[in-house]
């Protein structure tokens, strides 16, 4: 490795995603700013062990990107009489005073963000764009992350490729008016992609658990770039999630209910962070439904144990979740909670009503739940036959796992 | 850009309403659909007679066939397309967004039109060629 190949890895680390995102909107497609990006970082490869480092090389690489570019264009050109030329003029811009500016770099990267989890596009391709295009993560790495075929997901990512360029997704942040709804859309897909990594056992490969690492980053990213009280609350609610991935599960991989982790193995340092942005969020009055998890998710983190947690607390943000978002699953999660507050009977009460609801009549963790109530009320004979119930109802290993440790327990 | 909006509605979201509704609903319709033609926007269009008017010509076994229908599976069926011209999907989506149709229930699919002028002028070109 020659003296100065070093910074150029180091740029490429610390860059590479600011070029790409400013070269997309200066030559207006994602894959002319993909290879016109490749062909800068070869050509300092070339140069600057000879000439030495630019001044700005962000604005150097951008510069040289876009010439290389329509260069390539103009070669193409020659086989293809219809093809569009961009204007020329000013071909050196490493002094035009848009690169230099901190504004427009954050914009650019903005825009590319809400382009690549437009909802036009397919939830799976929005996750696949995001991390390939704003993350970085070559294709190779994704595919692995999900389980599936690298053919599969360079398709994937073609297709949407294809789609932006043939059905005008614009490379722009929505209006003010339509600006939540689209938000939405990217907070879902980074909420996806913790998710995704979040469910992984610690026995699966790592980079599946690096998929939340990288969702922590984008929320810390898109928060950076625009303030937003959704936006903390998702980071909020992500990293107190992730503030307990190690008490979380055993040595085996086997599921530990919340009451029952070892509460010394969860990151102070990410709770604090973590609840500090909920109470931002909920402060501004501009909340919404990533917020109120992230609360509630934020008084069990500040619990010293789980009988002193505040139980009347997460009732009323059940509520006032259950106002915003309106979901059998969330009314049983209250549900749960008002049991604990008030004793197994009354919570058995409220999931007897519950198991009315067509959603929720087959739920596995229904089933679980009461099975619970009865375990606490004394009741081992129901306790028994609900743990068998929900048994039946879920083919999820670490689930079913789950169930018979407590049904030899109880036996 | 150039988008083809076709839109598609239900028989049932007009049963319920009174004639007077039906009437403000028809204009507010026409009133939005004058709008996008003065700013530009709205190209061309039709709306379409409903689907037992349709007929079908195909050919089978290398005789031409005409057929009553198709009839759609779905209650849903296409009352009528738009040509719309918009900057870019975002601009089209809220052009179609605000569109009276889209408050009774209808939905409209936005497809962008395929730019075939350089296919045409290479068909013009083998068609010339062996015409000499």
């Amino acid at each position: 490795m020659t003296a100065i190949s070093q910074p150029i890895n180091d740029i490429y680390r610390t860059e590479s995603r600011r070029i790409l995102a400013t070269l997309v909107r200066l030559l207006g497609d994602i894959e002319l700013a993909e290879d016109a990006m490749q062909d800068a970082f070869n050509e300092a490869l070339n140069h600057w062990p000879v000439k030495g480092m630019p001044d700005n090389p962000r604005a150097w690489l951008i510069s040289t990107g876009r010439f290389k570019a329509i260069d390539r264009l103009r070669r193409q050109a020659k086989f293809s009489t219809y093809a569009e030329l961009p204007d020329d003029h000013q071909i050196d811009m490493q002094d035009d005073p848009a690169l230099q500016d901190e504004q427009s770099i954050v914009d650019d990267q903005l825009r590319l963000i809400f382009t690549c989890c437009h909802p036009a596009l397919s939830a799976e391709a929005r996750v696949a764009l995001t991390l390939r295009e704003v993350c970085g993560m070559s294709t190779e790495q994704i595919a692995s992350a999900f389980l599936q075929s690298t053919t599969t997901l360079a398709q994937r990512i073609v297709r949407a490729k294809s789609k932006i360029r043939q059905a005008g997704i614009p490379y722009e942040v929505p209006e003010q008016e339509d600006l939540p709804e689209r938000l939405d859309a990217v907070l879902q897909v980074i909420y996806l992609l913790f998710n995704e990594g979040y469910s992984a056992s610690s026995g699966e490969n790592l980079l599946r658990q690096e998929l939340s690492n990288e969702a922590i980053r984008l929320g810390k990213l898109l928060l950076s770039l625009l303030p937003n009280a959704e936006i903390q609350g998702l980071l909020g609610l992500m990293l107190l999630h992730e503030s307990r991935r190690h008490a979380r599960m055993d040595d085996d991989g086997d599921m530990i209910l919340l009451e029952e982790q070892n509460r010394a193995l969860w990151d102070k340092q990410l709770i604090e962070h973590g609840v500090a942005l909920v109470e931002q969020a909920l402060k501004s009055g501009e909340f919404g439904a990533y917020s109120l998890q992230a609360a509630i998710a934020a008084v069990h983190c500040e619990a010293e144990s789980a009988s002193d947690t505040d139980w009347a607390q997460i009732i009323l943000l059940y509520d006032k979740l259950l106002e915003l978002t309106p979901s059998p699953v969330i009314e049983l999660n209250r549900a749960v909670a008002i049991a604990m507050r008030d004793g197994p009977t009354d919570g058995l009460k409220l999931l007897h009503q519950l198991q009315q609801q067509p959603a929720l009549k087959n739920y596995y963790w229904l089933q679980s739940a009461k099975a619970d109530l009865y375990r606490r009320a004394g009741d081992k004979q129901n306790a028994l036959k609900h743990y068998q119930q929900a048994l039946g109802l879920t083919e999820q290993a670490a689930e079913q796992r789950f169930l018979k440790k407590r049904i030899a327990q109880l036996s | 850009m150039k988008y083809i909006c076709l839109g598609y509605i239900e028989d049932k979201y007009f049963e319920d309403l009174t004639e007077k509704q039906q009437q403000d609903f028809m204009d507010s319709c026409f009133a939005y659909d004058e709008e996008l033609q003065k700013n530009g926007h709205m190209i061309g269009g039709e709306a379409l007679q409903p689907t037992n008017t349709a007929t079908t010509v195909r050919q089978r076994g290398g005789k031409l066939q005409i057929t009553d229908g198709p009839f759609a599976e779905t209650k849903e069926y296409l009352g009528g397309i738009m040509l719309l011209e918009a900057r870019d999907l975002n601009e089209a989506i809220q052009l179609m967004s605000h569109h009276p149709s889209i408050g009774m229930g209808g939905t409209f699919e936005i497809r962008p039109a395929a730019d075939l002028d350089a296919m045409f002028e290479q068909s013009r070109l083998r068609r010339s060629s062996s015409n000499n």
